[in-house]
């Protein structure tokens, strides 16, 4: 039963949502508002099951000495503060008229989020870029025709996509049309747009067919199953 | 002083660039922490160097500019802030740009945020827009001109609840005024009465979903500012006509902003795009050389 | 209205004291008609710009279409006035007398509004009115409004079927009968034959790499929740893998970014684990929450990558900006790295940084490429005839629309 019950709860609501899409009289034009809704009461508490874990396993780390006890124990500590600011705020802001959200400009926990959030989210994102650099000088390279291919049109979007290539052109009054801007353009147009647009029709049908798997009850390996 | 010294260290950078490529082609390739370190230059003295690069405005970007200047004073436009910090360098220009052109249009705006930290990058980039002495003067009342609904959790679903009742999801806004509260709200019910969304995403939910629960269930009409990573997947959409204009990266920001005619912060950062978009294709070069070098060796 | 003519008399009398008071003033008799002319243009100016804007015309009221009741859709033809005209007003009452009371207000230009707030089953009538605003002498805005135009009665009506969507429902029948036909005959033993996916047949030798080594193996099952189908075909991937693993006693770990993630991810472990009969060698620590920030995952992530280095590393679900960051640190610390995602926008990273990526709809089909069931296989078959349908549409669409014979993307078009 504890497979079966996950099993029909998933396929009762796989139908009901792919119904509602074609019928919109009560009760299944209402049902995926309904559903919504579940869904987000039990995200929202689910994030407690992770915060919990998170710290359970952490604390486990300092108390084994294992040798990233260090990393676990700024984890703890971060964690904690933050709720200890966002609470503070949140009640704070409870007892002023009218009410002040927690993450409202002047707060504490807003403080957080633009002096530390923020610039450490940013460092993260911000090496994408060198990574970006070391990925294509490592995969743009001419082995073979298809690959060489890949190359210009790496080679055009990249200076097209800026006005690298179309300066010269404006600057020495060669042209007024930016044309290697307007080629980028086209390739993100069309061969790009055409490419996507099949790879996803594929991932649509992947995605029906294995809807369809689970709605049916023949893949079941998310809930543990063979 | 600190313009010209960036310059010249380019200017040495570029040429020790000659030298990498001498020592590739004599069979030494470079290791990859020094195209990190490369790439570090070339991203920051272009910003001291004080330059910006015409930006040619492209089709895509016009369309979305075309259909927020069709929208007359009074509209009200949905504006989702579906990113966080790491994405604001690309997207918070052209929400600044945005929320500039939409005060100065009198158009009443409506934010809200599938990302928890969106509504606050709306707040920012509201404070940013507010510094402008044109909209300064209107003395723009929260409530009544625009209003900030907050973050709500549940991903897509929340746009799925929102076409039958935007309340049901921001019964409260982001400074918690109860949303009847609010005159701006009082003749908003669904998507019906919103004339345009206006969505900045940098991943999921963000503006596939838009388009895929808001445009095609709802019949809304919407423009979107992506990230340059998430950018590629968001063309098929455009081209269907479901997605009415596309702002791409840090160029299409820099692009919006040369067509509202608002400079901003992404019309200071494409030079500095640009010249880390060159030493790239120059790395690229490189690598290649070292290929074919390392090809002829081993066919020797 | 009333402060219309209040207004005008006010204009005629200065009119007329100005007149008089000139009467004794020592001014020239031209000087004299040249004021009289241009208080005259002042009075007529302020007359037009107060004179009622034209109504909207062919105003009416229909039950929106293809909803689930309580909407009616109100459409007019905009006025004649144009640009002086600065919106609609739009009143609603449930009797054709009234009293009508003001609902909302449309912008310029706009020649529709849709009444969400009716009531299903009850007769409504509506009225539409144009305004405009002017200033008036006291430099205050006065809002000028035409007659006022009605419709009704309507009644809002729930429907059974959403006619936007036939289309698409005859296609999602046809496609989904086919998978199910193949299933079906899978079943009965038909054989099925499925191209080789070498990111799929590389799993065991991944697997294999990590044991002679002695390091651990991650895996990443994307940043997304349990209601992403990625999220659930990384899941179910995970169970194969879990499955190798236990049988060469290989450590696996999986960091993930949701909680819904992690219970599921435990559950398919566990099983996977007794599946092979080694129930004991689980730990419930292999599954581990870290963060449901994007870029704190990743930074996480590659933190363990460094320090730990992995010997095999699967990344299977749905990845954003982060796929390029996990997968170059993975690439850098020499790991053998298989991903699988239906992200379009990431599949570039991916192919650039790992050794075997599945792509789009790979990853979908990869649960029932290791299972080897014949029903899961079948599913794959169905899908084939979908493709097929889809590119048989393709080439007629792009034939027709060339040569103009016919609009087909027009008449497929889902609303």
């Amino acid at each position: 039963m504890r497979r079966e019950i996950p099993l029909l709860i998933t396929s009762i609501a796989g139908l009901v949502f792919a119904i509602s899409y074609f019928i919109p009289h009560w009760p299944f034009g209402e049902s995926e508002s309904i559903f919504g809704d579940w869904i987000t009461i039990v995200q929202s508490f689910a994030i407690w099951l992770g915060a919990l874990n998170l710290l359970k396993v952490s604390f486990e780390k300092i108390y084994r000495k294992r040798k990233d006890s260090l990393y676990a124990g700024v984890i703890i500590f971060c964690l904690v503060a933050t709720l200890i600011i966002g609470f503070y705020d949140g009640f704070s802001g409870l007892m002023q008229e009218p009410e002040v959200s927690f993450r409202a400009p002047g707060t504490h926990f807003d403080w957080v989020f633009v002096y530390i959030y923020t610039p450490l989210s940013s460092t993260m994102f911000a090496m994408l870029a060198f990574f970006v650099a070391s990925a294509s000088y490592r995969a743009f390279r001419a082995r073979n025709f298809e690959a060489t291919l890949l190359l210009i049109a790496a080679f055009f979007v990249m200076g097209g996509r800026v006005p690298l290539f179309d300066l010269p052109l404006l600057k020495l009054g060669i042209s007024d049309v930016p044309y290697f801007s307007l080629f980028a353009d086209w390739i993100m147009s069309y061969p790009l747009t055409g490419g996507m647009t099949a790879i996803m029709i594929g991932i649509a049908l992947g995605i029906m067919s294995s809807s369809l798997r689970i709605i049916l009850g023949i893949e079941r390996s998310h809930v543990g199953g063979a | 002083m600190l313009s010209t010294v960036a310059t010249i260290l380019m200017i040495i950078v570029g040429l020790s660039m000659l030298y990498i490529l001498y020592r590739t082609i004599k069979g030494q390739p470079i290791e990859r922490r020094y195209v990190f370190l490369y790439i570090a230059l070339a991203i920051s003295l272009p910003l001291l160097m004080q330059k910006t690069a015409p930006v040619p405005v492209t089709r895509d970007v016009m369309k979305l500019v075309d259909a927020l200047n069709e929208l007359p004073p009074g509209s009200k436009v949905l504006a989702a802030f579906d990113y966080d910090p790491p994405s604001a360098p690309e997207l918070q220009p052209m929400g600044v740009a945005f929320m500039k052109f939409a005060f100065k249009h009198d158009l009443q705006v409506i934010i809200m945020g599938l990302w928890p930290q969106g509504p606050q990058q709306a707040n920012q980039a509201i404070l940013e827009a507010m510094k402008d002495p044109e909209i300064a003067a209107k003395n723009l009342q929260y409530g009544v001109d625009y209003v900030n609904l907050g973050f709500q959790s549940g991903n897509e679903f929340v746009i799925q609840s929102m076409g039958s009742n935007f309340k049901r999801m921001f019964p409260k806004d982001d400074r918690l005024i109860p949303y009847d509260s609010l005159p701006i709200m009082n003749s908003v019910t669904n998507f019906s009465n919103i004339d345009f969304v206006f969505n900045l995403s940098s991943g999921k939910p963000g503006t596939v979903e838009w388009v895929q629960i808001a445009v095609d269930r709802f019949g809304a009409k919407c423009g979107a500012g992506n990230t340059a990573v998430q950018a590629p997947q968001v063309y098929p959409y455009l081209r269907t006509g479901q997605l009415t204009g596309l702002l791409g990266g840090m160029s299409g920001g820099a692009e919006f902003e040369k067509a509202l005619d608002e400079e901003g912060k992404a019309s200071t950062f494409i030079f500095s795009q640009m010249i880390s978009h060159a030493t790239v294709i120059a790395f690229i070069l490189i690598g290649n050389v070292a290929f074919f070098m390392s090809r002829k060796k081993k066919k020797q | 209205m009333n402060k219309k003519y209040t207004s005008c008399s006010l204009l005629l009398c200065s009119l007329f004291l100005t007149v008089f008071l000139l009467s004794f003033s020592p001014v020239s008799a031209q000087t004299e008609q040249e004021i009289i002319d241009s208080v005259n243009t002042i009075v007529s100016q302020q007359l037009e710009k107060e004179k009622s804007p034209a109504p909207p015309t062919e105003v009416e009221a229909v039950d929106k279409p293809n909803d689930g009741g309580g909407a009616v859709l109100i459409n007019w033809t905009i006025s004649d006035d144009g640009a002086d005209i600065k919106g609609y007003i739009i009143s609603r009452s449930e009797s054709e007398q009234g009293p009508f009371h003001d609902i909302s207000e449309s912008v310029q230009g706009s020649d529709s509004y849709t009444d969400n707030k009716a009531i299903q089953g009850v007769t409504y009538y509506y009225q539409v009115k144009s305004y405009k605003d002017i200033l008036d002498l006291n430099n205050e805005i006065q809002r000028i409004t035409s007659p006022t135009v009605s419709t009704g009665p309507v009644v809002s009506t729930a429907q059974w079927f959403n006619t936007d969507r036939a289309w698409c429902l005859f296609f999602v029948l046809i496609i989904s009968a086919a998978i199910i036909i193949f299933i079906e005959k899978a079943k009965k033993g038909s054989s099925v034959y499925v191209r080789k996916i070498a990111g799929i047949d590389a799993v065991d030798e991944a697997v294999g790499r990590a044991t002679e080594m002695g390091r651990k193996i991650f895996y990443i099952p994307g940043i997304q929740d349990m209601n992403d189908v990625q999220t659930i075909a990384g899941i179910a991937i995970l169970g194969r893998v879990g499955q190798l693993a236990a049988t060469y006693e290989t450590w696996l770990e999986v960091p993930v970014s949701k909680s819904l993630v992690m219970v599921t991810a435990r559950e398919t472990l566990k099983e996977a684990y007794t599946q092979v009969g080694r129930p004991d060698s689980f730990q419930e620590a292999q599954v581990h929450y870290l963060t449901d920030d994007q870029f704190g995952y990743a930074a996480a992530i590659d933190g363990m990558v460094v320090r730990e280095k992995p010997a095999t590393i699967f990344y299977m679900g749905a990845f954003f900006a982060e796929s390029l960051i996990l997968a170059e640190t993975g690439n850098a610390a020499g790991a053998i790295q298989i991903a699988g995602t239906a992200m379009p926008s990431q599949l570039p990273f991916f192919v650039a940084s790992c050794d075997y990526t599945l792509i789009g709809e790979e990853l979908f089909a990869a649960s029932a490429y290791l299972s080897k069931e014949p029903r899961q296989l079948g599913s794959l078959k169905g899908q084939d005839v979908g493709k097929a349908i889809f590119m048989a549409a393709i080439i007629l669409g792009v034939i027709f629309e060339t040569f103009g014979i016919w609009n087909l993307s027009q008449i497929f078009l889902v609303k």
